[in-house]
């Protein structure tokens, strides 16, 4: 009886997890792009949207693979300089006990307090100053400085596992600080790098505002700036943009999944560690 | 037992990381001194070039008081306002709640249910834009979306155009905010419930306790200070979340689901004001600061990450 009501909700957990998802895809393999019908699943599904996606067979289409490189660049260097520079500052402030080190942990989440939604504006006109506009830098920029916060606070909790003892011996064998971080510190670090990486490239791949504010012609942007230039026009065919969406939503999924053990492990350290 | 202390105070006392000498200060100086700076200058220039001076700058942009009685005069940012508060206070705690008692159903140990935590999680990975789009889709077309067509075929009943009422829109987006971020919390919730050992549990129940006895004086003391960090969190997020209205209901109808972070970007750019813009982003500040305080003051007292 426990068991099947347990049951009866997992079905209606897994009704509401996957019905978004189920109509993404249900959009995109109608033939018409006809949203506007009663059929729960369309008559003749097709997979020709997936194909106009990929080989840019229609004209909002036309620099799909551009701007898909473009999410592609940004995430990428979005994950190595937040991960580069999150290490380095939380290696200074944990293990080399920087004088006022503390202070700069703190201030870091003083970047929290104020939404990045409504730092945009003021941002941009920064990025103009910085002769940075229509730059894919400004936005690799504001992902980082997003993304780094918390990247230092997860550091700086994970290292309290790594006896400081070690940076001490290898000090005493004359390792210089460079090479304790090198050698020691980043190696031990790595099931953090990597949780803090997949944060990093999900916020990045989940980010629109400063895209769409900073990047402005079609060979600049980003898939989800097209996509929503897509929901503003009028004739739109709704297939293509699903299938645009689906396709765009594959990479982070994936890699989701494939680090899903150590990003779980990332989110709930505090609760399982000593 | 203190429930107030954290998660982590049943492993014992957390003082002595606090309490351990600094390794490296005694004879930090010289070059390890300008080695640590060197470490710390990448993320300084950062924090000063990215966050100090944007800030600076929107302090600046929106030091006009005559904004704030522009903005007080405008019948759609007092609404925008009464939408953030309802839709920030509304999501956070239905998710939060919603994922308190889910991270309980999935600490159960079957197989199966671990397989459907993988699939739960999915909302979580996907990207903002594609799944409020999906959402978008399912309640704009009317009369035939697939919430519309699901009243129908299971109740007979003819759904309603979600957008022509701005109760009904807010409730689309904060419908939309839930199914993304709902697992992050479920996840973060259940890593807090397999922290507290299970001998808790098995010494309640030579004691004969009920299971609500086991919730109430267990888990809820355990893992009140988890829960609260963690609303803090969703309710920062939250205040600057412009995606779901963004992108779930655009705003409609006519400005009735807007909240404040959309309607500044309208002000900006629609309207080409952008100091406007700025002060309506700079006027929720004084409820999003004490949150933001206590956070600070949360996290220097616990152990318990995020």
């Amino acid at each position: 009886m426990k068991e099947a009501a347990a049951l009866a909700f997992a079905v209606v957990l897994l009704i509401w997890t996957l019905a978004p998802i189920y109509n993404m895809v249900m959009v995109s393999l109608d033939s018409k792009g006809d949203v506007f019908s009663n059929d729960i699943w369309p008559p003749h599904p097709s997979l020709d949207s997936f194909w106009i996606v990929l080989s840019e067979g229609y004209w909002y289409l036309q620099y799909f693979w551009q701007q898909f490189g473009n999410s592609i660049y940004i995430g990428a260097a979005t994950t190595f300089l937040t991960l580069l520079i999150g290490s380095l500052a939380s290696f200074s402030i944990g293990r080399m006990r920087l004088k006022y080190g503390w202070l700069v942990s703190n201030a870091a989440l003083l970047t929290y307090a104020i939404p990045a939604s409504f730092l945009a504006i003021p941002f941009y006109s920064i990025m103009l100053k910085y002769g940075l506009a229509n730059n894919l830098w400004s936005v690799i920029f504001a992902e980082v400085t997003f993304a780094t916060p918390y990247a230092i606070f997860i550091f700086q909790q994970y290292a309290v596992s790594i006896p400081i003892e070690l940076d001490d011996a290898a000090r005493i064998d004359g390792a210089s600080p460079i090479q304790v971080y090198l050698r020691i510190y980043l190696p031990l670090m790595a099931p953090a790098l990597v949780a803090v990486g997949t944060y990093a490239l999900l916020l990045a791949w989940n980010e629109y505002l400063y895209q769409f504010m900073l990047l402005s012609s079609q060979r600049s942007m980003t898939v989800p700036v097209a996509l929503a230039q897509f929901l503003n026009s009028d004739e739109a065919p709704w297939n293509y943009m699903m299938a645009t969406a689906i396709i765009y939503a594959i990479p982070p999924v994936a890699i989701y999944y494939a680090f899903r053990r150590r990003m779980t492990a990332g989110l709930t350290m505090g609760g399982v560690k000593g | 037992m203190n429930g107030r202390s954290g998660v982590l105070a049943v492993r014992g006392p957390v003082a002595p990381r606090r309490l351990r000498l600094p390794a490296w200060r005694s004879h930090l100086h010289g070059s390890d001194l300008i080695y640590s700076i060197l470490f710390i200058v990448p993320y300084a220039t950062l924090f000063v070039a990215f966050v100090i001076y944007p800030i600076a700058y929107a302090i600046w942009m929106g030091s006009n008081p005559a904004l704030y009685a522009e903005l007080l005069s405008d019948p759609r940012y007092v609404r925008a306002a009464i939408n953030t508060v309802l839709f920030v206070g509304l999501a956070v705690n239905l998710q939060m709640i919603l994922a308190l008692l889910l991270s309980g159903f999935f600490m159960r140990r079957r197989r199966w249910i671990r397989a459907l935590l993988v699939v739960y999680i999915l909302p979580w990975t996907l990207p903002a834009v594609p799944a409020y789009l999906s959402f978008h889709w399912m309640f704009v077309a009317y009369p035939q979306g697939l919430p519309n067509n699901l009243l129908e075929a299971l109740f007979g009943i003819e759904g309603p155009f979600w957008f022509d009422q701005k109760w009904l829109a807010l409730g689309c987006n904060i419908v939309a905010h839930t199914w993304k971020w709902m697992p992050l919390w479920t996840l973060v919730l259940l890593g807090g419930r397999m922290s507290i050992p299970q001998d808790l549990y098995d010494a309640a129940d030579v004691d004969g306790a009920s299971p609500y006895q086991r919730f109430a004086y267990i888990t809820v003391p355990l893992l009140a200070n988890l829960y609260l960090i963690s609303t803090l969190v969703s309710t920062i997020w939250t205040f600057g979340d412009y995606a779901p209205v963004l992108f779930v209901s655009g705003g409609a109808p006519a400005f009735g689901s807007e909240v404040v972070s959309t309607l500044g970007f309208h002000y900006a750019l629609d309207y080409a004001n952008p100091p406007l813009g700025v002060a309506a982003g700079l006027s929720v500040l004084p409820l999003l600061i004490p949150a933001v305080i206590l956070l600070m003051y949360r996290l220097k007292r616990t152990e318990v990450q995020l």
